[in-house]
């Protein structure tokens, strides 16, 4: 049982405030994904949860056991590192050992479990090479074996992909995702990309601005955003905004349209993705800008009462900028915003 | 342009690259000659030291180097010195290095004015701290020994151990340390297992850095020692008075590891001056 | 994982060595300069300055440095362009010239001295080609100026190599990209390094002065081996008052006008090639 339990986790670095008492319960074999971008605190909250960085108040259990004050070799993790870390002068094999070595584990015993972990990542081959002797891939995998080898309770990954091309990473996104379900450890992951978040994670955790803005299911995030930021950081293109002014009874005024909302008094914002919108012969009026074909969707930038708004569309639809569309949202898909707190109103 | 141009540009860029190897040449020459010069005194017999015109060959006579080593005092000198240098290197990179290490690693409070005092000590003329100090010598019985000396010359040395560790161990990524804490290791387990193999060969260039500058260090020597001179001091003092074979083949004997040290750290004497010096 | 005081630990060796055997002599060196057995006094300074020789050796020491340095800047600035372009041989040619670097001022001073004395290599050479026809004494009282030029070439020949590997590191360190972008713009090679590469080595050229400076006023075992006393400059004149003379209190004050002198032309250095916040590469 490795259970993970940030509680009330701060870190202040001088006058900056990186995390703000964060409270995270991962569960047993959880694969869990801290997203966010740059300087939003998620690499720190994974380095506290290491070890590697201290927290200025807060706690951290792992596997019903504080450990905030262990070094993270007494913490039962393993971690890969974002710029792999595989030690230069030592071969593959002594990198993926090294950990079992530290452990003073049996020769015969650390041959059996470096040789397993490199079949698992498909290295067998390279265990007698250096790491100057390897691409970027081979070392990624090198990394993971490592990490794999120590059979930790908690792997802890920083960005293990980012390094990779375009192509590499979405191979190594599903292979890592296998062999990651396979070992029944817990994992915390920490991702810029919403891509790998979205195919990898049990649960996503969205970070902003050193706090966490929702931890739910990548479905879960996608489609009921808890904060504008979600709504727009998650998904390519992000969800369309528009303000909506209140008329009573739960009907709003949004564009010179009349839409069904929540019951309540205050100006609230209208959001859509851009995937909900269909031609209709009733809907938001819409000036095209920019057309851009995907292949697969047709992309319009669009002038809605003079705010962007996007519209992911049938490629087979001809388009010129200048035209107006009419866009009907899904109805089931609206959701709404208080500009105020920036949460969703149900 | 006509064919003409273009064969005659041809022609002055072929002449200035003539004009830039032969000023390559020139500059090695300027620089060897005169040691060409030191090792046929050297390797002449003390006659031909002292005869005129010198050949321009070496004759191979082992004389001038027999009569320097049977020199009263001279072997002493010799073996005083190579102990004073070993000290200072071993003491230099002792001392050095923690502070490297702590400079490339953390940020703390009077880090700024740490590097100053390091800095400090690199633009100030430090023999001349020699004078006062064999006041101190002489008080704490460290006068005329080697280890006080060794003392004076690591604290010449100091400045430029910590600086090139403190690139050396700057070059190391520090998720490589974290990656070995991550997998067992305590912050000193990581660091023998993994920053110091890596670094050994950097560490091995500073300290022989060290030693060349105990080395060749004639001031502070002659300054803290009487009986226990060593060989720079010995032949400062011997000067006025010594043949001329056994100043050269002291010259010569003193230029012998400086050629065999500077090849030896080659590789490593731009880097500690790239990021040394901001 | 990091214990506050760690570093501290680190750098308490240093902290204290230096401490010792610098912060301490060198406040030791001041009292004694400044006493006389009584209380505050300036009289060793008076003394040191109203020796005969003083003002000469003084002389003596500022225009070695004002020659050598100069030249020596020039020589490390063409040498390190001449290597910058080098793609054969580099590693040969940096490793010769920088061989002086490991070579003490004595051993310098001794190897100049193979060719200056007067059955040495120049006046074989000279004879030889039949430019005299007796070997003239070329260090003597005759000959002072000969005396100045031949320290002057052992400074230059010993020490340009620490400019040179100081302006190498420094010129390693400025991109490719901008000479690339100042050709595609036009500026011929002179103009590339007058505008490229002088304002960007600005660091190491700093670095590399203020090193070359302070140790030219420092010279000492060169011009012992070279002129004896025929050249008097500062750094002799201590040693004199502290060995010939025993006078602990002038050998003192005379260290510490060195010492003033060496701080004021490295405040000088640092002002003249001061790089504004934000310029720098």
């Amino acid at each position: 049982m490795a259970e993970i339990q940030i509680k009330g986790v701060a870190k202040s670095f001088g006058s900056y405030t990186a995390l703000h008492d964060i409270n995270l319960t991962i569960q047993d074999q959880e694969f869990v994904v801290l997203l966010g971008a740059s300087g939003c605190g998620k690499t720190t909250l994974l380095r506290i949860v290491a070890g590697l960085e201290t927290a200025t108040t807060g706690e951290v259990w792992i596997g019903g056991k504080r450990v905030d004050h262990l070094p993270p070799k007494d913490r039962g993790i393993a971690m890969v590192f974002q710029n792999y870390a595989v030690f230069p002068h030592l071969t593959v094999f002594e990198n993926i050992g090294f950990g079992l070595r530290m452990k003073k584990l049996p020769n015969d015993e650390v041959k059996r479990r470096v040789e397993r972990t490199a079949g698992l990542m498909h290295i067998e081959q390279l265990l007698g090479r250096y790491s100057g002797e390897l691409s970027g891939g081979q070392r990624q995998r090198v990394a993971v074996a490592r990490a794999l080898a120590m059979e930790p309770d908690v792997i802890l990954m920083d960005e293990p992909l980012s390094n990779l091309d375009a192509l590499l990473r979405m191979e190594m996104r599903a292979e890592l995702k296998g062999v990651l379900a396979e070992s029944n450890t817990t994992a915390i992951y920490v991702t810029h990309d919403q891509v790998e978040a979205m195919s990898m994670a049990d649960r996503i955790s969205v970070m902003h601005q050193g706090r966490i803005v929702q931890a739910a299911s990548p479905i879960e995030v996608y489609r009921n955003p808890a904060a504008e930021f979600v709504a727009g950081f998650i998904g390519n293109p992000p969800m369309n905004f528009l303000p909506a002014t209140p008329q009573g009874g739960g009907r709003w005024a949004v564009a010179g349209q009349v839409l069904d909302g929540p019951q309540t008094p205050k100006a609230l914002k209208f959001a859509i993705r851009p995937e909900d919108l269909r031609l209709a012969d009733h809907g938001l009026q819409a000036v095209a800008k920019v057309i851009e074909p995907l292949g697969a969707h047709l992309l319009v930038t669009c002038d809605v009462n003079g705010a962007l708004f996007r519209a992911v569309l049938d490629s087979d639809l001809s388009v010129k900028p200048g035209d107006t569309l009419t866009l009907a949202p899904q109805s089931d898909r609206i959701r709404w915003f208080d500009p105020e707190t920036t949460r969703a109103v149900a | 342009m006509t064919a003409t141009d273009v064969s005659s540009g041809a022609a002055q860029r072929r002449s200035g690259h003539y004009l830039y190897a032969a000023s390559v040449a020139l500059l090695c020459a300027w620089v060897l000659v005169p040691l060409y010069f030191l090792l046929i005194n050297t390797l002449s017999s003390p006659d031909t030291v002292n005869s005129f015109p010198k050949p321009f060959i070496p004759e191979f006579d082992w004389g001038s180097l027999e009569f320097f080593a049977g020199y009263e005092g001279m072997l002493k000198a010799l073996k005083n010195s190579v102990v004073v240098a070993v000290l200072t290197m071993i003491m230099s990179i002792a001392v050095g290095a923690p502070a490297g290490y702590a400079l490339s690693r953390f940020e703390f409070r009077g880090k700024g004015l740490f590097r100053m005092l390091v800095l400090l000590t690199r633009a100030f003329p430090l023999p001349l701290l020699a004078l006062p100090l064999a006041v101190m010598f002489i008080r704490t019985g460290l006068d005329d020994t080697a280890i006080g000396l060794a003392l004076v010359h690591t604290t010449l040395a100091i400045p430029f151990a910590v600086l090139i560790t403190f690139s050396l161990f700057s070059g190391i990524p520090i998720e490589l340390e974290e990656a070995a804490w991550t997998l067992g290791c305590t912050r000193f387990t990581a660091f023998t297992k993994v920053v110091l193999p890596l670094i050994l060969p950097g560490i091995a260039a500073s300290a022989i850095f060290a030693f060349v500058i105990s080395w060749n260090e004639v001031f502070a020597a002659a300054v803290l020692t009487i009986e226990n001179r060593t060989l720079t001091a010995f032949l400062l003092a011997k000067l006025g008075e010594a043949p001329l074979h056994l100043k050269f083949a002291g010259g010569f004997i003193l230029v012998v590891p400086a050629l065999v040290f500077i090849f030896a750290v080659r590789k490593y004497l731009f880097a500690m001056w790239g990021i040394a010096n901001r | 994982m990091t214990p506050r005081y760690l570093p501290y630990v680190l750098i308490l060796p240093v902290t204290l060595f230096l401490g010792v055997f610098f912060l301490y002599p060198f406040a030791l060196v001041a009292k004694q300069a400044f006493t006389t057995g009584g209380g505050f006094t300036l009289d060793n300074f008076r003394e040191v300055v109203g020796y005969w020789k003083f003002p000469i050796s003084l002389k003596n020491t500022m225009l070695l440095a004002a020659i050598v340095v100069p030249v020596q800047l020039a020589l490390a600035l063409l040498m390190a362009t001449m290597v910058n372009r080098m793609q054969k041989g580099r590693d040969l040619v940096l490793y010769v010239w920088t061989i002086p670097l490991g070579i003490s001022d004595l051993a310098a001073g001794i190897i100049w001295l193979a060719i200056f004395e007067q059955s040495g290599f120049l006046n074989s050479m000279m004879t030889g080609l039949g430019l005299v026809d007796q070997p003239i004494t070329l260090l003597g009282y005759q000959n002072p100026w000969l005396v100045f030029a031949a320290i002057a070439l052992a400074e230059i020949w010993r020490a340009t190599a620490i400019m040179l590997v100081i302006l190498v590191a420094g010129i390693g360190l400025i991109p490719k990209e901008y000479y690339e972008a100042a050709e595609v713009f036009g500026a011929s090679p002179w103009k590339r390094f007058v505008k490229i590469t002088l304002p960007l080595l600005r660091p190491s050229l700093q670095t590399a002065l203020i090193l070359r400076v302070v140790l030219a006023f420092e010279v000492f075992a060169v011009v012992v081996a070279l002129g004896g006393t025929l050249f008097p400059v500062l750094m002799g004149q201590i040693y004199s008052y502290q060995f010939d003379l025993m006078n602990g209190g002038g050998a003192a004050a005379l260290a510490l006008i060195v010492l003033a002198i060496s701080v004021v032309f490295t405040l000088i250095i640092l002002r003249a090639l001061r790089v504004p916040k934000g310029a720098t590469i």
